[in-house]
């Protein structure tokens, strides 16, 4: 593989955005099944309260795919405001701005939804 | 584009249209799917510290979980109740939207399906699905069954 990062990394031409493109698509899916995942537990639990909704996410092998989509879904996310900052914040200043404020909110919600998760 | 508005509000070369600009045009329904694609996303991203919010008090305990509750019926801090409600329809709806927006996404790159009357169709479908799942979902919200 040619070397890309650093001072020799392109960011034009033939297959530029390639992987954003498929993390989107990818990480969607993900979520797509967990949604699914999450909905037929919830139908099949019983009536709806509190011992229900905890016993989910007591499965281990649930807590490993609300794991997946915390991850999926902040690089799902930074993708795209990361688009959406593109779009519209042309000075590159704010636009860095923008893009700092947007990881650090992303990692933040993704740490707090991981300590929630693994507290039970 | 072989014709313009009479009053084309274009003036200055050079420069992107302004959002009041683009706001004058008829947009297409595959068109409205699209930029509210976008806008669902960023509502939800915006939105994101609340929903983990409701993550950690609806999982931690019953006292949590009842505080969980009782946000959509006496409201948090000086925010009623209501409009807790309406936070949440805001999410439903951009949940939805969203997703089904992607799953078109996602139907259009596996079935190269991007004819004009493809597009119009598939928005079509977007809007019933999304739309009529969020009116369902918000009725069982607001209590109405």
């Amino acid at each position: 593989m040619a070397v890309n990062y650093g001072s020799k990394r392109v960011v034009v031409g033939a297959h530029y955005g390639l992987r954003d493109w498929l993390v989107q698509r990818v990480t969607a899916v993900l979520m797509l099944l967990f949604t699914v995942a999450l909905l037929l537990q919830f139908l099949l639990g019983g009536p709806a309260g509190y011992d229900s909704w905890a016993a989910i996410f007591s499965r281990q092998w649930m807590k490993v795919l609300t794991f997946v989509l915390i991850v999926s879904l902040a690089w799902h996310a930074w993708v795209g405001m990361r688009d959406v900052w593109m779009d519209y914040v042309k000075p590159v200043g704010m636009r860095l701005l923008a893009q700092v404020f947007t990881i650090v909110w992303l990692v933040a919600c993704a740490g707090w939804a991981v300590q929630v998760l693994w507290r039970l | 584009m072989a014709e313009t508005t009479p009053t084309s509000p274009r003036v200055r070369p050079g420069e992107n249209m302004r959002l009041i600009e683009a706001l004058q045009y008829r947009l297409p329904l595959a068109a409205m799917v699209s930029i509210l694609h976008r806008a669902s996303g960023m509502l939800m991203f915006f939105l994101l510290p609340f929903i983990v919010w409701m993550f950690d008090n609806s999982l931690s305990s019953e006292i949590s979980f009842d505080a969980f509750t009782s946000a959509f019926v006496a409201g948090i801090g000086f925010v009623p109740g209501f409009v807790v409600k309406l936070v949440a329809l805001a999410l439903i709806w951009a949940y939805l939207h969203h997703a089904v927006a992607g799953v078109r996404h996602l139907w259009m790159d596996a079935t190269h399906s991007v004819t004009k009357q493809q597009g119009k169709s598939s928005a079509v479908a977007t809007f019933a699905i999304s739309l009529v799942l969020t009116v369902l979902l918000g009725a069982k919200l607001f209590g109405l069954f």
